[in-house]
């Protein structure tokens, strides 16, 4: 007869074995995530900036004007009537009407930074046309470096949501789920050790995590040409890390449910500040200043700003041991509190 | 000492509620080693309170208990080795295979069988490898108590293993039971089956609100019975129950729908006598039977409900 592996390993395989045997999972873990950075990439793919729509009231002036301002690579000009033009320009289909009869007169929305952009250029096209000499020559240098680009900032974002989700979903259904069908109650009746279950939780995300963590980074290099920077072995640590913390945090909210819906909302509740706060789609600079430390503590934001980091700075270990203690600080109350609290009949 | 070392399970004083409702009242219970017991009632009798309290996973308000000589308290890790358990209504992984489940609960033990040798004892072995979920109810049963006896315990602790099942599932499950039996261990099972208590079980006891209201050998307690006959009829009109209780040997009588049922000393002498009161008050005789008294009708007698549906 073999020797029988250990529970802890049994434990793992089986969590892995219903994880994989679960097509639904599958989709919502793996397949998701790359749809999603896939419609995000292109919806904000680098391209020229659009031109500013420009209104001239047809006039004496008109035609002149047209050819002055189309003379700009910035401007959109077209002749319109002056009842058209205004309505135009309050449904901010042009951002800026040109009337006046010598002389031009700008009509915008000052708070538009387009129109203010737009008043600027066609008032120096117009003044160019009338003959008005550069006092010298500027030249301009454009900038799209990589990991100054939105997809640089989107990707390490959408890998932190990702851990997050996972982490937390993968473990509170299970865990309700073996609650409601009374297996969490046969399991205690047996003599395993109530923290292997959970550990077995652990270590079983780690596995899965490995896999999507990779997938949606050689996804972002293929398509988007975003790559880790830093060191690889900071890289794993830290999705490690963040994987743990987030595992902790679906045990501790499944600790108690007994319904899936009580878990779900639970669930909803804890990962809605940190979708809106923790910078995944938009930097959490524009929060209030005193409000910025408690968006630092929480567990999204430590693991989106260290991947960051890692990712496009090429940051050290050292660098992000605030971020990572932020990680291991969340990973482990919440593990020790979940276990102390756990329902398991 | 020696009485003590040969209990399997006891208890005394056995209390539990649940907020306004004692689902266990005082119970006394004491079971040997190598026994098979049997806890007998209607639903809601307190049946699965006391045996979870015995399987140490409910606790209890008041009273002692006592498995293998040791305590809940002091001895749990000791105590889970020892004992295999079949919950009510625990449903296993559906998307694990048999043998993986059955080897996941086998890596919890320190001693016990080979996974595939108990497969192969309980006839699963045909579905070593199918989803938990595709099994019938009666292999899923199986496995549950496959995973019962995975740590080849002292006591088997089954909680309705047969409810639900068809009658050719319950066969094969008596036959594991059995099979148990035959080698040293100790059964306890709750049922409201009351042909599976007879046929299982060495000593029945009865419960019924948190009570015991009676305890001995299948044959002790039928004995008990003040009648060892049952005559069931139905009449068009009915009889009223003075005419009953008329009938020589009647020792009681109870009214169920359209059905009396007599309990009587003989049938020759009390269904020629209550022919003869169904022909005076000029009604008709619809439906006859007769029988000898079981448990269940030793349960009917003292509570005046049925088992099954009490």
């Amino acid at each position: 007869m073999p020797e029988p592996r250990p529970p802890i390993v049994e434990l793992t395989l089986a969590r892995m074995r219903e994880f994989t045997r679960e097509p639904e999972a599958i989709f919502w873990v793996f397949v998701f995530p790359l749809l999603l950075a896939l419609s995000l990439g292109f919806a904000f793919r680098e391209k020229p900036p659009d031109k500013i729509p420009i209104g001239i009231v047809a006039g004496p002036h008109a035609n002149e004007r047209l050819a002055a301002l189309r003379a700009s690579p910035v401007l959109l000009p077209r002749i319109v009537s002056e009842e058209e033009g205004k309505l135009a320009l309050r449904r901010g289909k042009i951002s800026l009407l040109v009337t006046g009869d010598a002389t031009p007169v700008y009509r915008f929305d000052p708070t538009r930074p387009d129109a203010r952009a737009g008043r600027i250029e066609a008032d120096d096209a117009l003044q160019t046309a009338a003959g008005r000499k550069s006092i010298f020559k500027s030249t301009e240098q454009h900038v799209s470096e990589r990991g100054s680009r939105y997809i640089d900032f989107l990707v390490p974002g959408l890998l932190g949501m990702n851990l997050m989700g996972t982490g937390i979903w993968g473990v509170a259904f299970s865990v309700v789920n073996a609650r409601m069908r009374k297996l969490l109650k046969r399991l205690v009746a047996t003599p395993m050790r109530k923290r292997d279950y959970l550990l077995a939780h652990i270590f079983s995300r780690i596995g899965f995590l490995i896999i999507e963590t990779v997938a949606l980074v050689t996804f972002g290099w293929l398509v988007f040409d975003v790559s880790v920077n830093g060191s690889l072995v900071t890289f794993s640590i830290l999705c490690i890390t963040g994987g743990i913390a987030f595992t902790g945090i679906g045990i501790l909210i499944a600790s108690r449910a007994r319904t899936i819906e009580a878990v779900s909302g639970m669930a909803n509740l804890i990962m809605m500040p940190m979708w809106i706060c923790s910078g995944v789609f938009f930097s959490y600079e524009r929060f209030p200043e005193p409000v910025k430390p408690f968006i630092r503590l929480l567990p999204l934001t430590a693991l989106n700003d260290a991947l960051r980091l890692v990712m496009n700075d090429a940051a050290p270990l050292a660098s992000i041991s605030t971020q990572l203690a932020v990680l291991a600080a969340w990973a482990v109350l919440t593990f020790l509190i979940g276990l102390k609290i756990f329902r398991w009949q | 000492m020696t009485e003590v070392s040969n209990l399997a399970v006891s208890c005394v004083g056995l209390k539990k509620h649940y907020s306004d409702v004692r689902a266990v009242d005082g119970l006394d219970l004491s079971i040997g080693l190598g026994e098979c017991f049997g806890l007998l009632g209607p639903n809601g009798a307190g049946k699965t309170t006391t045996i979870e309290i015995l399987e140490g996973l409910t606790p209890r308000d008041a009273g002692d208990v006592t498995i293998l000589s040791r305590t809940w308290e002091h001895d749990e890790r000791e105590l889970r080795e020892r004992i295999g358990i079949s919950l009510q209504e625990t449903q296993l992984s559906d998307k694990l295979t048999v043998i993986e489940t059955l080897t996941l609960f086998r890596s919890f033990y320190r001693r016990g069988h080979e996974p595939d040798e108990l497969l192969r004892d309980l006839s699963l072995d045909e579905k070593r490898n199918a989803r938990v979920g595709k099994l019938s109810g009666g292999q899923k049963q199986r496995l549950a108590v496959a995973c019962a006896l995975i740590g080849n315990p002292d006591i088997l602790f089954l909680d309705e293993p047969t409810t639900g099942l068809d009658p050719q599932s319950r066969l094969q499950l008596w036959d594991v039971v059995a099979r148990f039996r035959a080698g040293g261990g100790t059964v306890l099972l709750t049922t409201h089956y009351m042909d599976e208590a007879e046929r299982l079980c060495d000593r029945i006891a009865i419960v019924d609100h948190g009570h015991l209201i009676a305890l001995g050998t299948p044959k002790e307690l039928i004995a008990k019975l003040d009648a060892p006959f049952i005559i069931e009829f139905t009449s068009e009109p009915h009889l009223d129950e003075n005419e009953i209780r008329a009938v020589t040997g009647c020792r009681g009588c109870t009214r169920r729908g359209d059905a009396w049922q007599l309990r009587v000393d003989s049938l020759a002498v009390a269904v020629p006598q209550l022919m003869g009161a169904i022909d005076a008050r000029g009604a008709k005789l619809v439906t006859l039977s007769t029988h000898a008294a079981t448990l269940e009708d030793l349960f009917v007698s003292m509570t005046g409900r049925e088992l099954r549906d009490a």
